[in-house]
């Protein structure tokens, strides 16, 4: 488009010529530049034009589209549920083995309240306050006469504060049904349930997920519709965990342990029977996690999966079985335990600074030689020792059914040399939870079989890999039974239930690290019954016990842990069904075995 | 003989108004309009009783009101469109004035009705939206300052109309009133881009806009509720818009029947923003099909209308009028369908109101007047070889 030139020099020297006014031709041009810039413009609105008449025919037609839709789409009720309808409340029930229930849901309501609707906010406010204690009169004010058109006041109610809320006749509080999770035995258990809370949460209803423990590993399984409520049957016995309990508690306070923990076990399947863990909680009101202090001293934690511990002599019966089974030594193998015995520089040193001089290798376990085991140690060698301890479970944590086991990972030494074989033989060096020990108790009590502990019901004895053999694990057997009638567990004998196990006392390390202490000490006994036939691993463990009836306090297992051992097999083998026998057992010495006798 | 003695009576150069207005109105557009009246009154009849009840009032007493108003409106409507398009601009300009002082005056003599916005004047017998009536004003001013902008040695148009348009969004928005605001900005806008606004600018104004809805949405609790109200993607059923949604659903394709539906009885606002939700749910989706295509003819041929026409002035006024006329009536259907974020506004000439009938009687008048078959000095092209 040329441009149309206002004074175009030619034309206006023309003009000048012919005497005309030049400002014409400047005008009529202007005039023509002018019109020619509405043309220009009038096209350019003619096409805007048409882009907006298409859009707007666009727009009318995705409104009519739209309106199409949703008059095709089905009608739905207009309730508030909406939201909630996709929530799944319901859970299923946990059962122990006899099917008596640990854990059940219950309906119950939540209170909250529209203010809008409110007719007295003020008295609703203070009324409130009264019958819920914990809920604050100035924050509940504040909500109510505030801007929000919707408040949580109360998630949970019991029927007797429902009612009394309903008795206030305020129309801007509103119940809604929920489910909530029940623990009816109370505190019983806690550890293993664990506890649940609330997911997503609606006004008509609220998901209950697990926080812990076995409700939250089964978390979505207990939830999963085509369960169809099928509950989820344990291993635990409720009667058995019960009398361990009380049992576990009351040896916790006599001895003046600030923790305890038990783990019972079925040697053949692998079913933990019972798990204790003190001090413990409510499920039904599950604490909160500490803030403050040691995660190993709240309630909430788990000592018997999560704890990771020296657990002293106990390991002893390792070495034994391990070095008979390579056919390094039988039980009867006179070792040699005189000072001085240094490995790498350190010596080893007996409890109470003693000296055995020569015993069998059932002696050691009996009488509980450090210098022994450690002899044996050697002559095992680190890399079977390591490959057996590792068959044993001792290398990883437990694969068991509850979201804190991963916990309870074994503290192993970060370089394995020989001083550390020979403390480990003896139960030091190495830190693992008391579920581990009975796992490996019980590769020697069902006679050489590893062994996976777990929280459901089994029907029918694992076979593991074989660890041991046959002869090995009853030799074992014959040694952990003899600690009782003549070693250091002489006070862990039950009649008629021919108990058989191994004590370990260890001290605990310092926490900031640098060597142990003197007078606090974690106290194991690690049993099984009945000795000829062992069915059962129970695993007692008392954290810092002293023993103060003497003239002075005593801190070994044999005085702590092992009178509550047995007070408990006392109390269990007959809930288990056991039937008392007092035969002779493995005490009546076969030929094969001659115990020496010094 | 009288007429070879005293001359033939002389015959007068000017068309008679009415035939000449039948002829060069929009016949159309201009029975579209009166359709839409009439779907109005008959939606009335079912969407208001249930408010005239709650009010202690005759049944039919809103119908009543509607049909009297939407008299006058008719009125007016056809009483401008058959005006000059100067006498339009002249007494709309003194409308403007009295409009904007209007709106000014309100914070100081304006009734809130105590919904919590003052944009009435209480008036006895009815109320005044001032914005109502300021909203066509406003339009034929700007297309005045941006057509004269376009004469030789014209005012900078475009620059005032956009200080006018400013102070009043800025007054709409502080009342608030951020639906009238966005129109007015709208209208604006739009004649904007006709008028030739360069590329550039429109990108700017658009990220403007963005901005201060931003701005909004961070300062206004209002506002912001009914944004996360539109974003979040399940309704709450309990809303306004929750039944809206659902009465359109209940209504299918051919309603649940005349009289039947439920809707106008949870719906506070049956009768005027959501009037739309009682025609889908007792007329069903061919009724609002039917609606949607009155509203769509009116626009659509008016805008083709106005693509022929030459007179910048006319040419932005008419697409000012009929860009609002089209968006409050797709705003509306575009919240009942959930398109749009809940906003209030009326369905031209199908929701109940005085004023908002009035005014827009007389803005489809302009619109009318405007859309009018003129010559359009064709003649002149023809002569200048420059037909397209």
């Amino acid at each position: 488009m040329t441009r149309i030139p206002l004074r175009p020099l030619a034309r206006i020297l023309e003009a000048r010529q012919k005497g005309e006014n030049p400002d014409a031709i400047e005008r009529e041009n202007r005039r023509l530049r002018h019109e020619d810039m509405r043309d220009r413009a009038r096209i350019r609105a003619e096409g805007r034009l048409l882009v907006l008449g298409v859009m707007f025919f666009c727009a009318f037609g995705l409104v009519g589209a739209r309106m199409g839709i949703l008059a095709a789409s089905e009608a739905e009720e207009p309730r508030a549920q909406a939201t909630g309808a996709s929530i799944i409340a319901t859970r299923a029930d946990i059962v122990d083995r006899h099917g008596r229930v640990l854990a059940k849901n219950m309906e119950t309501h939540s209170l909250y309240a529209h203010p809008h609707q409110m007719i007295e906010p003020e008295r609703a406010a203070a009324e409130l306050a009264q019958i819920f204690p914990d809920l604050s009169h100035e924050r509940l004010l504040k909500d109510f006469t505030g801007k929000r058109t919707f408040v949580w006041v109360k998630r949970k109610l019991s029927p007797e504060q429902m009612q009394a809320v309903h008795d206030l006749g305020e129309p801007g509080l509103l119940f809604g049904p929920r489910e909530m999770r029940l623990y009816p035995n109370g505190a019983l258990a806690a550890h293993v349930l664990g506890g649940a809370g609330y997911g997503i949460e609606g006004v008509h209803s609220a998901e209950v997920v697990g926080r812990a423990g076995i409700e939250r590993f089964f978390d979505e399984e207990l939830r999963d519709p085509a369960r169809e409520g099928a509950p989820l049957e344990l291993a635990l016995d409720l009667t058995v965990q019960a009398a361990s309990e009380r049992v576990l508690e009351a040896g916790m306070s006599l001895m003046n342990a600030k923790g305890a923990a038990s783990v019972l076990m079925d040697a053949h399947t692998g079913e933990v029977i019972s798990l204790v863990s003190l001090p413990d909680f409510d499920p039904n009101s599950r604490p909160a996690a500490p803030v403050a202090g040691s995660p190993g001293d709240s309630p909430l934690f788990n000592r018997a999966v999560q704890g990771v511990y020296e657990l002293g002599s106990t390991f002893k019966i390792f070495a034994a079985a391990q070095a008979m089974d390579l056919g390094l030594v039988t039980s009867e193998t006179v070792i040699d335990t005189r000072p001085p015995f240094r490995v790498g520089g350190h010596g080893i040193g007996e409890f109470e600074n003693k000296n055995y001089g020569e015993l069998s290798v059932a002696d050691i376990i009996i009488k509980s030689s450090n210098r022994g085991t450690g002899r044996l140690a050697l002559a095992i060698g680190t890399e079977r020792q390591q490959a057996f301890l590792k068959r044993l479970g001792f290398f990883d944590p437990v694969p068991f059914e509850m979201v804190e086991a991963p916990g309870g990972k074994p503290l192993l030494p970060a370089r394995w040399t020989d001083l550390s074989s020979v403390t480990i033989s003896y139960g030091h060096g190495l830190s693992s939870s008391p579920l581990h020990l009975a796992a490996g108790y019980a590769a020697i009590a069902n006679g050489g079989f590893a062994v996976k502990p777990t929280l459901l019901r089994q029907d029918a004895p694992q076979r593991g890999e074989r660890v041991l053999g046959a002869e090995s694990a009853k030799a074992a057997q014959r040694m952990l039974r003899a600690v009782v009638t003549r070693g250091t567990a002489s006070m862990g004998d039950v009649p008629g239930y021919h108990v058989a196990g191994k004590t370990g006392t260890a001290d605990k390390p310092r926490e900031n690290g640098g060597g142990y202490y003197d007078d606090k000490v974690i106290n194991t006994f690690a049993a099984m019954f009945p000795a000829h036939e062992p069915r059962y691993v129970l695993i007692v463990t008392l954290d810092e016990p002293v023993e103060t009836s003497g003239e002075k306090p005593r801190r070994t297992a044999g005085w702590t842990a092992v009178p509550v051992a047995a007070e408990m097999i006392a109390r269990i083998a007959p809930l288990l069904d056991l039937r008392p026998d007092y035969g002779p057992g493995l005490d009546a010495a076969p030929e094969t075995m001659v115990l020496s006798s010094n | 003989m009288t007429e070879m003695v005293y001359g033939a009576v002389p015959a007068r150069d000017v068309e008679p108004v009415l035939p000449k207005w039948w002829r060069t109105v929009d016949r159309w557009s201009l029975s579209c309009v009166l359709m839409l009246f009439s779907i109005g009154l008959l939606l009335g009849l079912a969407a208001s009783p249930p408010l005239a009840e709650r009010n202690g009032l005759d049944p039919f007493y809103y119908v009543q009101r509607q049909a009297v108003f939407g008299g006058a409106a008719l009125v007016a409507m056809l009483v401008t469109s058959m005006m000059r398009p100067q006498l339009v601009r002249r007494l709309a300009v003194i409308g403007f004035g009295a409009a904007f002082i209007a709106l000014a005056l309100l914070p100081f003599f304006g009734t809130d009705f105590g919904k919590g916005a003052v944009r009435w004047y209480g008036m006895g017998f009815a109320s005044v939206q001032p914005s109502e009536f300021l909203k066509p004003a406003f339009v034929i001013m700007a297309a005045w300052l941006m057509a004269a902008a376009q004469d030789l040695g014209g005012p900078p148009g475009r620059l005032y109309s956009f200080i006018i348009m400013v102070l009043i969004v800025a007054m709409l928005a502080m009342q608030p009133d951020f639906g009238q605001a966005a129109l007015v900005l709208f209208g604006w806008s739009v004649m904007w881009f006709v008028g030739g606004a360069s590329m550039l600018l429109l990108i700017v104004l658009a990220l403007m806009v963005v901005l201060a809805g931003t701005l909004a949405y961070n300062n206004s609790e209002h506002f912001a509720r009914r944004i996360d109200g539109f974003l979040s993607p399940d309704v709450d059923p309990t809303t306004q818009l929750g039944f809206a949604t659902n009465a359109i659903r209940e209504g299918g394709f051919f309603g649940v029947g005349v009289g039947e539906g439920q809707v106008k009885w949870s719906l506070p606002d049956a009768h005027t923003d959501f009037i739309i939700a009682v025609a889908a749910e007792e007329y069903g989706l061919v009724m609002v099909g039917v609606i949607i295509a009155l509203y769509a003819t009116v626009a659509i041929r008016s805008l083709v209308r106005l693509m022929r026409e030459r007179d910048p002035f006319i040419r932005l006024a008419g697409t000012g009028l009929a860009c609002m006329f089209a968006v409050q009536a797709l705003i509306n259907m575009g919240v009942a369908v959930r398109l749009l974020p809940a906003k209030g506004m009326t369905l031209p000439f199908v929701s109940y109101g005085g004023s908002s009938l009035i005014a827009g009687g007389i803005a489809v008048g302009m619109l009318l007047a405007f859309t009018r078959n003129r010559p359009q000095g064709e003649i002149g092209d023809i002569l200048r070889g420059r037909v397209r």
